[in-house]
């Protein structure tokens, strides 16, 4: 598995992931393009010839530093001693279970010596089992290969090798759970074919439980990730699909019309209100039957038809009504009237909820105008505004004078 | 004031420096800009600017912690918040953390220099929309009131109220002054101290009025 690197001289380094006691020989060799198993004899050699080989080995160890992805690289000696840790666990389970035996027994809670051996030995293969099964369902990830893209091809994936489980354990494990099944029914006598077979199916559900359950249980976790990935890519999908149908669009658009400067002012603000509404759409309350949603579609719809910006700010909120509905409307028509007599002036909404008190102000900084001079003709203001609040039971004011911009005043009491 | 007020500009987008300086040149005197949280610290100590333009949304902890790093420190800079977002728990956070103002990033050239010389000058700057989460953020004290709370902090005199309503329906401080028969420092007097219970006031107040809306858990 001499595998990095083949095209360029590759510093003297320990190769920690084939190497036997600290990757000098692997390390060596692979610099060298020998066989470490060449290297290794001739240490070994040297170490019977006066303890030569031990004292270069060691040197060696010190001055070669590790290869730099020692960090999932392990010596033989280290992934014999991590796969000795199963023996380990395991038969330190069996202990624990003699103990519990011994325990049960002083205790006088004691069945019969007919249990000790099957007891001890599907728990040290259930454990042997269960071990490698855990050890295979937490495996680290493979070393961020993309990340480094010179490296990705020649890089083994080693972090996967470390932590498979190994068949002859799981295989062992799985005979001594078996094992211990067969020696409890031979026990019992019910191998005898005229015995109990109620004893004998459930014995080996027993078993293969112990044996499968660790894989049922990888599975479901395996599926819960499946479906988290699943749902991850969704999301992904819907904000690609939205910024796809909103913001690329737009762009697209204002790159064409690029010469008229009114408009891409007014794509832009409409892009940037669409967003914003998309933004706030998880935390703002979603009715639409209120009073700013319904002021925020108004302005919405005036922004878009002529592309003026209008700052709308409102404080508190109630449900719509009829009469909700008609002071909304005035609104809209003091801001198309603003829109069309204070051109290219910033145009303000703002709307305040005071308890049964509604009230709206649409300001712009135009031109104003003499209110007594304005012909009775017009219906603009006077009907649409006035006329509808007052048939509503509220009210309409104009603050206006010759060059300091105009202020509507909507009042629902 | 005669000379220009100088300025440090925080943003970790280089374009949008790019055009704020642009627009502010010859407004006011830019010293320095810095494109993240680690570099605007170190320039604002070593220049020690009158006003700092902050981005509220930065990677590393955003404007806020600029401020929480830069105030113990340099205790005479102010901050302006410049920021794309009009969220109220952007607006609200940065305001708290010790921000004397708060303006969004479509504000004209010329609006800005007048912003930037208000916060050099001691004042608070208010966008009618601050203004309106502001009054939004103190409404309901009537009944609701808390009987633990500092009735100077968390609620508003009528003078204030009437002021910030003012602000939110578009008006300037000397339209305000003007209509309301008071003077324009009288004026800026008022916002100040509405800044100062924003900044102040236990969080009762504002943490109820942000779960209300739903902005936090």
């Amino acid at each position: 598995m001499v595998t990095v690197s083949q095209t360029q001289p590759a510093p003297f380094r320990r190769d920690r992931s084939n190497g036997v006691l600290g990757g000098v020989c692997a390390g060596l060799a692979q610099r060298l393009r020998l066989d470490p198993l060449i290297l290794r004899i001739g240490f070994v050699i040297a170490a019977g010839a006066g303890g030569t080989g031990v004292i270069l080995y060691a040197v060696c160890w010190v001055l070669m530093p590790a290869a730099a992805d020692g960090r999932a690289g392990r010596t033989l000696l280290a992934r014999s001693i991590g796969r000795r840790e199963s023996w380990m666990v395991a038969s330190g389970l069996v202990l624990l279970m003699l103990a519990l035996l011994l325990l049960l027994r002083a205790l006088g809670l004691w069945v019969g010596d007919a249990v000790v051996w099957p007891l001890v030995l599907a728990t040290g293969g259930g454990a042997l089992i269960w071990r490698q099964s855990q050890g295979a369902a937490v495996v680290e990830p493979p070393p961020r290969e993309a990340a480094r893209p010179g490296a990705a091809a020649t890089r083994p994936r080693r972090g996967l090798r470390v932590a498979r489980p190994s068949p002859g354990i799981v295989a062992l494990g799985a005979a001594l759970v078996v094992g211990a099944a067969l020696v409890f029914l031979w026990l019992n006598g019910a191998l005898v074919p005229d015995r109990d077979v109620t004893l004998a199916v459930l014995v080996v559900v027993t078993a293969l439980t112990l044996i499968l359950a660790p894989w049922w249980l990888r599975l479901a976790r395996g599926l819960t990730e499946e479906r988290a990935e699943r749902i991850r890519t969704q999301e992904r999908a819907e904000l690609a699909a939205h910024l796809h149908d909103s913001v690329l669009q737009t762009l697209a658009l204002m790159q064409k019309r690029a010469a008229d400067p009114r408009e891409v002012a007014a794509l832009a603000r409409r892009q940037e209100r669409e967003l914003r509404t998309w933004l706030n759409a998880g935390s703002r309350r979603a009715d639409d039957a209120s009073l700013a949603s319904a002021l925020e579609a108004a302005v919405a719809e005036v922004e878009d038809a002529h592309g003026v910006p209008v700052e709308l700010v409102a404080v508190g909120d109630r449900a719509l009504d009829e009469r909700v509905e008609a002071l909304v409307a005035a609104a809209r028509e003091a801001v198309l009237n603003a829109v069309k007599f204070a051109p290219g002036s910033a145009i303000s909404v703002y709307a305040e909820v005071l308890g049964d008190r509604v009230e709206v102000f649409v300001r712009d900084r135009g031109p104003g105008f003499d209110v007594a001079a304005v012909p009775p003709d017009r219906r603009g203001l006077r009907e649409s505004v006035l006329g509808r609040m007052e048939r509503h039971g509220g009210r309409a004011a104009i603050h206006t004078r010759p060059g300091e911009g105009t202020e509507v005043e909507l009042v629902l009491s | 004031m005669t000379a220009l007020p100088r300025v440090v500009l925080v943003d970790d987008h280089g374009l949008f420096r790019a055009g704020v300086r642009a627009e502010l040149d010859g407004l006011v005197d830019v010293v320095g800009d810095a494109g993240n949280v680690g570099d605007a610290i170190e320039c604002i100590v070593a220049t020690e600017p009158d006003v700092v333009l902050l981005d509220v949304q930065m990677p590393d902890g955003g404007g806020a912690e600029v401020i929480r790093a830069v105030a113990p420190r340099r205790p005479a800079v102010r901050f302006l918040a410049l920021s794309v977002s009009d969220a109220p728990d952007d607006v609200i956070s940065i305001i708290r953390a010790g921000a004397r103002g708060y303006v969004t990033k479509t504000i004209s050239g010329p609006e800005l220099a007048d912003a930037v010389r208000r916060v050099a000058g001691g004042d608070a700057v208010f966008s009618p929309r601050l203004a309106g989460f502001v009054l939004d953020a103190f409404a309901g004290g009537e009944g609701a009131a808390p009987a633990v709370a500092d009735p100077e902090l968390d609620q508003l005199t009528a003078r204030e109220r009437e002021v910030l309503r003012h602000i939110a329906r578009g008006y300037l401080y000397k339209e305000i002054a003007l209509r309301l028969g008071i003077s324009a420092k009288t004026v800026e007097a008022h916002v100040s101290a509405v800044l100062r219970k924003l900044q102040l006031s236990n969080r009762h107040e504002l943490s109820r009025w942000a779960v209300q809306r739903g902005w936090l858990e």
